[in-house]
């Protein structure tokens, strides 16, 4: 229970998919410009992690792990091609289930929905955990069952959400700020995810 | 029309300065910051991303025709993970430490958007040769960016080039000197603020980019 929690506040403060592994940021930059859009897309994003990342899981100890489908098969090089079949499978089958029970939410996440199959922090996380299952068992970020893929894929989405709403509400009210010319835009929203970035190293020594 | 005309000579020279994929066009932002601590990785990761989009982009130009348009992304996909794997496999057994240090980001190439945005937006439209002179060009420009962000961090935060000492020893502080290296350029937040400082330079000296 306390990896559990241990893990869980890490992947949200301390190991954030954006101020510590940038993943995601091409999303991460086109849409935070107003709080309501990219709420929805972190949700998505939230959403779409909470399966792949345990499914991945599976893959890799049942099927890819060396010695795991029969004895001296290692499978792992074809991990790559199985992960992300894996994630465009299941984004295109959230997709489907959104738009028949929720066409509100549909219409309210439009082109992100299917834009998240080529988000890194998707494809990142699933890497992560196929790095993290071989690590020390004592150390925090120790991957060895189903319950801590999903308390680590809840808590990279939820720093990941995290994130992105606290940028576009810095956005917004920066609309009225002057700027340069030059760094309009795109660059002082780098400034901007820079500064928040320092500002989440303070976590970086965080203990449970 | 010839191999080397004026019009293969834009697709070529437009990504390295007034269409480069990451000041201009946002794409590949995220292992643009993450690999860029020091110099060797940079320029191996800029290195990978430029074969693999040119290869990619050949490959699909070929398939343009027969893909059915519903199922191009995961086809894409498909054709980029491949390449992917042969590249990472080809690092793990030459350049161990650098694949080492690359770690995840070298898997990650596959959801880069520069790949699948050259794909959509040039290779499903174009032929092979003019594909694969756009995949080389938008390698390079993202190359090019790479390899100044981690020059300027090794410098400032490790003083080494390539690991080759330039700040003299008796210039440290622990040696008598006065120099200590800048911690803070070895951070994750150092690197947005110098994309930031490159795409401020970029912007005004080519005012028209908006």
């Amino acid at each position: 229970m306390e990896h559990f929690i241990s893990l869980f506040v890490r992947s949200i403060f301390v190991d954030n998919m954006i101020f510590a592994f940038f993943l995601g940021m091409c999303s991460y930059l086109a849409v935070s410009k107003t709080v309501k859009t990219s709420f929805g897309l972190g949700v998505a994003v939230t959403f779409v992690l909470l399966i792949t990342v345990p499914v991945d899981y599976i893959l890799q100890t049942k099927v890819l792990a060396p010695g795991a489908l029969a004895d001296g098969v290692d499978l792992t090089f074809l991990a790559f091609i199985l992960f992300i079949a894996v994630i465009a499978g299941i984004v295109q089958l959230v997709e489907m289930i959104v738009e028949r029970f929720s066409p509100s939410l549909y219409a309210a996440l439009g082109i992100f929905l299917p834009l998240i199959a080529v988000n890194c922090a998707i494809m990142g996380a699933s890497l992560f955990m196929q790095q993290r299952i071989n690590m020390d068992p004592a150390s925090t970020q120790y991957i060895g069952g189903i319950g801590d893929c999903i308390a680590y894929a809840l808590g990279s989405g939820i720093g990941w959400t995290l994130a992105i709403v606290g940028l576009a509400a810095i956005r917004e009210k920066m609309a009225y700020s002057d700027v340069p010319k030059p760094l309009q835009g795109l660059g002082i929203t780098f400034i901007t995810v820079g500064l928040m970035a320092m500002a989440f190293m303070c976590f970086s020594g965080l203990k449970i | 029309m010839s191999l080397f005309s004026k019009e293969n000579g834009e697709v070529f020279k437009g990504p390295l300065n007034l269409n480069n994929p990451v000041a201009v066009q946002v794409l590949g932002i995220c292992s643009a910051l993450a690999v860029t601590s020091q110099l060797k990785p940079a320029i191996v990761m800029g290195l990978s991303v430029t074969v693999i989009t040119a290869f990619a982009n050949v490959i699909i130009s070929l398939l343009r025709k027969t893909i059915p348009n519903r199922i191009r992304i995961i086809v894409q996909l498909v054709v980029v993970a491949a390449l992917v794997t042969i590249v990472s496999n080809i690092l793990k057994a030459f350049v161990y430490d650098v694949s080492v240090q690359l770690s995840v980001y070298v898997g990650l190439i596959i959801t880069n958007c520069i790949l699948m945005g050259r794909l959509e937006a040039f290779a499903m439209q174009n032929g092979p040769w003019e594909s694969f002179l756009d995949g080389i060009g938008n390698g390079l420009g993202y190359a090019f960016v790479l390899v100044a962000v981690g020059l300027v961090r090794e410098i400032l935060g490790f003083g080494t080039i390539l690991d080759f000492p330039i700040i003299p020893d008796a210039a440290y502080m622990e040696n008598g000197g006065l120099y200590i290296n800048n911690g803070m350029m070895t951070m994750p937040a150092m690197a947005l603020i110098l994309v930031a400082c490159f795409i401020w330079v970029h912007r005004a000296v080519n005012k028209d980019i908006k």
